[in-house]
């Protein structure tokens, strides 16, 4: 049912009233909101990082202690233990958090705008754009992701910016799939006759009449893509191929501590839990929306 | 077999309720709604969009999903309240002893199944026949909805259908149960009129052979006048008035009623005569319905103390039927129609604006990979054939034409969306065929705009009203600079009747007429001598479309404008053009004045297309011509005449192979045809007025 709302003053105040009627309805979802929790939750940590009482995240301190235990000095307490190396996991775990957000938001930003731009030359141009572009995609959809990462990361060398460039390689030939298919249903719309029709150019048609009106389906897909992301950047981690050490890396953190097995049970499992958590908080987040976007 | 015919009627709704409860609380659809429907007999559930008469369909089939839920009430089917029942006896009656035919017939069929396969389902299902028995009988059905061919459909997938046969093919699925009601949801709405009057005569046939009876659910007056015996209006969740349809039409008592009839065209009446008036106001919401009279802000005989208490039906006295709910019914007297009196005033004709001449436009289809191996295996559809046509200074052209006429193509060609393949069009002297609309120059754009059909696409959701009108005032340099570009965005809103407060409004707070609006107001931005209108009013209700008929060509009048109003809504044309051009299969078969297309001699499609139009006006008795036969595709158009596969005045071999010539009629007359001008001419009108002798 289709309800009329009063208008705004101003297109500030539509705004304000907009970004409220958002947050409205994900109140209403119970799905979105314990996403949205988890979320903050990561998020809010990576910021405070540098304000909490942490223990540095590099310092070996003692080794292997187990959770809750009382450091020698009768004062540090290790939350959550400390790794082989002797270092506290609480506060790796919460550096960690910094970095795997940072990165995984600069990777899927980038994979973002390189599928976008794909995707919106290939569904409004048509043709031979389209043709191309999309054979592009398929032959870079057609190979393992996992080895497309170790490919492109063991040619150019692991740092920060290649795993960005791994990730958009891996990751924009499936949003501009997306993008492509939701541009070839938008570009029939009256709308967009109308935008040619008084003679708009192409530039303005793709990012003023169709993506903005894609924007839906996107946030939605962007959500589940910082999940896979997290994923990624973590097992890239684990092989040993991830964020270069000594910074703390959840992937890494996993890694270290295999060979010891049960022994360091803890060091291995909050690791663990935190990129389950993350991702859970994406996934929670995206099928959330999906269910408002469904109902409104 | 059939059950003996049992005393009293087949359906009998009794003060029912229906409410949808969603977050923002019980949301009332339908309120005290009674209605009788006895064995054969034809009701019909006239109404605009939001009045409840889907909702009342629902309730019957116990269809309402979640949300919605019957709050109080009865239906009794044959004397049994459906309103207790449980799933598994609903399925008992449902498909089996009540019908349903919905308006897209594609929603009705799996697209993956056959034919055959679902149609077996109904006799299986229902009626425990054995398979050879049910197969038998479903051929047997498909043959009596008067298919063609009936074991090639029997055996093909719904998409390798037209849209006329798949409703054909629901309608005997619905059929093949024997059920004692039908109920069918604007069962024609989305066909083109000579395949809907041919399917409207097969319901009739067939529910008087069975005695089936008939619940039709339309906002279209004339289909319910062509149809039912009986009829109820509702508005706003409640039935307003009812009665025989023949008594309701022709002495309509509730001022929505009337309201609903003086804002669609009738034939025989023009702008002159008795122009539209829109029902002043909108629909109240759901949940702000007035305590009293529902109808009551919107009325012009509201009477405090008298309509704002709450409204029952009333009898009318004198032995009819009818029942009002209107407490002033007996004061109110709507006021005698207007009639034409002659051809409408003659407006000097101005100067050329628009000449086309032999315009073609073919598209490619089937541009696939195996063109390789097929060579040039690509099919061509030619969409436009051979077009001429003249179009001068302030006046109102209209296309008309049945889907795939190629009346749209035409309007893309013309604003540059798609190029010609061959002919000319000049626009001002200045030709302009091959130039895409990005080629052509600012000032040209400006001058030929478009407005488009569907008001729910026209704008984009993103950007408010403002921002997209003050676009199309920079990007035609009619102002610059922050201020006076949104003064110009003020005086456009002024010209469209609409309040400054909507330069901030989004598009999803507007209704669909005030969204065509805005659609007017940017194409007539730029101070254009030409615009386009394609089918712009066809998606609103009929109260609302009579407000932006009028809008719309009251601004062309005034400006001069030349407008091409491309349509398939004939009484609209008759309404407001002053030239008519008639479109089959990308061809032009008969144009001229508009007096001269609807009065003989005709051209024997536009003759079928004009019998076909159902007319709510009781006074006007239509002949009726039925065509056979589909629309051939555009892939295969017929050799010769593209008209000679349905003609029913087709004069022989003839018409096969070569193409029509182009008859002259008078001054501006034109009938592409193969039959003799005599001939031709010696047709009868098509409209006949019982009321007025001498009406055209």
């Amino acid at each position: 049912m289709r309800r009329l709302r009063a208008p705004g003053p101003g297109e500030a105040a539509s705004a304000a009233t907009a970004l409220r009627r958002a947050l409205g309805s994900l109140r209403e979802s119970p799905l979105a909101i314990t996403g949205a929790a988890i979320l903050a939750f990561w998020l809010a940590m990576a910021v405070l990082a540098p304000v909490l009482p942490l223990a540095d995240p590099n310092l070996p301190l003692e080794p292997l202690r187990p959770p809750l235990s009382v450091g020698a000095d009768g004062s540090t307490t290790f939350w959550l233990g400390t790794d082989i190396k002797g270092r506290d996991v609480l506060s790796r775990l919460i550096w960690g958090a910094r970095r795997v957000l940072v990165w995984a938001g600069l990777a899927t930003l980038a994979a973002y705008l390189v599928g976008i731009a794909m995707g919106l030359v290939a569904g409004y141009r048509g043709g031979w754009w389209d043709e191309a572009l999309s054979f592009l995609a398929n032959l870079l959809l057609s190979f393992p992701v996992m080895v497309l990462y170790i490919v492109v990361i063991t040619r150019i060398g692991a740092s920060p910016i290649n795993i960005v460039l791994a990730v958009t390689f891996a990751s924009a030939p499936a949003i501009m799939r997306i993008v492509r298919g939701l541009v070839l249903d938008l570009k029939t719309r009256d709308y967009v006759l109308a935008a040619r029709t008084r003679g708009e150019g192409a530039l303005w048609i793709m990012f003023v009449e169709l993506l903005p009106n894609a924007r839906g389906p996107l946030i939605v897909d962007a959500c589940l893509r910082m999940g896979y992301t997290t994923i990624a950047l973590a097992t890239l981690g684990f092989l040993g191929l991830g964020l270069p050490p000594p910074d703390p890396d959840w992937g890494a953190m996993i890694a270290e501590t295999q060979p010891m097995g049960a022994f360091a049970g803890h060091a291995m499992l909050f690791p663990a839990l935190a990129v389950s958590s993350l991702v859970l908080g994406f996934n929670l987040l995206a099928d959330g929306l999906r269910e408002i976007s469904l109902r409104d | 077999m059939r059950a003996p015919p049992e005393e009293g009627p087949v359906l009998a709704c009794e003060g029912l309720c229906v409410s949808y409860f969603t977050r923002a609380g019980e949301i009332p659809a339908v309120v005290d709604f009674d209605l009788r429907i006895a064995p054969g007999e034809a009701v019909g559930l006239v109404g605009e969009s939001g009045c409840g008469k889907s909702t009342v369909a629902l309730a019957i089939m116990r269809y309402l999903g979640r949300a919605g839920r019957i709050v109080a009430g009865r239906i009794r089917f044959r004397g049994r309240d459906l309103v207790p029942l449980g799933e598994r006896e609903l399925r008992r009656i449902r498909g089996a002893r009540i019908g349903m035919i919905y308006q897209e017939p594609m929603a009705s069929l799996n697209p993956s199944m056959k034919i055959g396969a679902q149609l077996l389902e109904v006799p299986l299902c229902h009626r425990n026949l054995r398979r050879g028995e049910a197969r038998e009988r479903a051929l047997e059905m498909l043959a009596r909805v008067g298919l063609p061919d009936t074991r090639r459909i029997f055996g093909s997938y719904p998409h390798q259908l037209s849209g006329g046969q798949q409703q054909r093919v629901v309608i005997a699925m619905a059929l093949l149960a024997d059920p004692d009601l039908l109920l069918l949801d604007e069962p024609t709405t989305a066909l083109d009129v000579t395949i809907e009057a041919g399917i409207l005569d097969l319901v009739g046939d067939i529910s008087a052979r069975f005695g089936t009876a008939l619940l039709y659910i339309s906002h279209n007056l004339g289909l319910i006048r062509r149809t039912c015996d009986r009829v109820a209006v509702m508005y706003a969740g409640e039935v307003v008035e009812e009665g025989g349809v023949e008594e309701v039409f022709g002495a309509m008592r509730h001022p929505y009623t009337q309201g609903l009839f003086d804002a669609v065209p009738l034939p025989g009446s023009d702008r002159a005569t008795r122009p539209l008036r829109p029902i002043p106001g909108r629909l109240p919401l759901p949940q702000e319905r007035p305590r009293g009279c529902v109808f009551g802000p919107r009325c012009a005989h509201f009477r405090a103390g008298i309509c704002d208490r709450r409204q029952r039906m009333e009898a009318l006295t004198g032995g009819r039927l009818q029942r009002v709910r209107c407490a002033r019914h007996g004061e109110i007297r709507r006021p005698p129609r207007g009639r034409s009196t002659g051809p409408p005033e003659a407006r000097e004709p101005g100067a050329v604006m628009l000449e086309v001449r032999g315009l073609d436009k073919e598209y490619a289809v089937g541009d696939g990979p195996f063109t390789l191996f097929t060579g040039d295996g690509r099919r061509r559809i030619r969409a436009n054939r051979k077009l001429d046509l003249l179009a001068r200074e302030g006046e109102t052209l209209a296309i008309v034409g049945e889907s795939g006429c190629g009346k749209s193509t035409f309007a893309k060609v013309l604003v540059g969306l798609e190029p010609a393949t061959a002919g000319r069009i000049r626009f001002e002297g200045r030709e302009v065929a091959a130039a895409p609309v990005e080629k052509r120059e600012r000032e040209l754009v400006a001058r030929l705009q478009m407005i488009f059909q569907n008001p729910f696409e026209t704008l984009n959701p993103s950007l408010t009203v403002g921002a997209q009108i003050a676009r199309v005032v920079r990007k035609f340099g009619l102002a610059r600079g922050r201020e006076e570009v949104r003064r110009r965005v003020f005086e456009l809103l002024e010209l469209v009747k609409l309040p400054r407060e909507f330069f901030w409004r989004r598009p999803r707070q507007l209704s669909g007429g005030q969204k065509q609006r805005i659609g007017i107001a940017r194409a007539f931005a730029g101070d254009p001598k030409l615009v386009v209108a394609d089918e712009p009013v066809s998606a609103l209700d009929v109260s609302v479309q009579a407000a932006v008929v009028e809008l719309l060509t009251d601004i062309q009048r005034r400006r001069r404008t030349t407008l091409l109003f491309i349509s398939h809504d004939l009484s609209l044309v008759r309404y407001l053009a002053d030239r008519v051009v008639v479109m089959y299969l990308g061809r032009i078969v008969e144009q001229g004045t508009a007096e001269a297309v609807f009065t003989p001699p005709y051209h024997p499609y536009t003759e079928a297309l004009l019998s076909a139009v159902p007319v709510a006006d009781p006074a006007v008795v239509t002949r009726r011509i039925i065509l056979e036969g589909e629309l051939p595709s555009a892939l295969e158009p017929p050799s010769g005449c593209p008209f000679h596969t349905r003609c029913p005045r087709k004069a022989g071999a003839l018409c096969e192979e070569r193409e029509p010539p182009e008859q002259r009629f008078g001054a501006d007359h034109r009938i592409a045809c193969h039959l003799p001008a005599e001939e031709l001419a010696r047709g009868a009108t098509v409209f006949r007025d019982a009321g007025l002798p001498g009406f055209p």
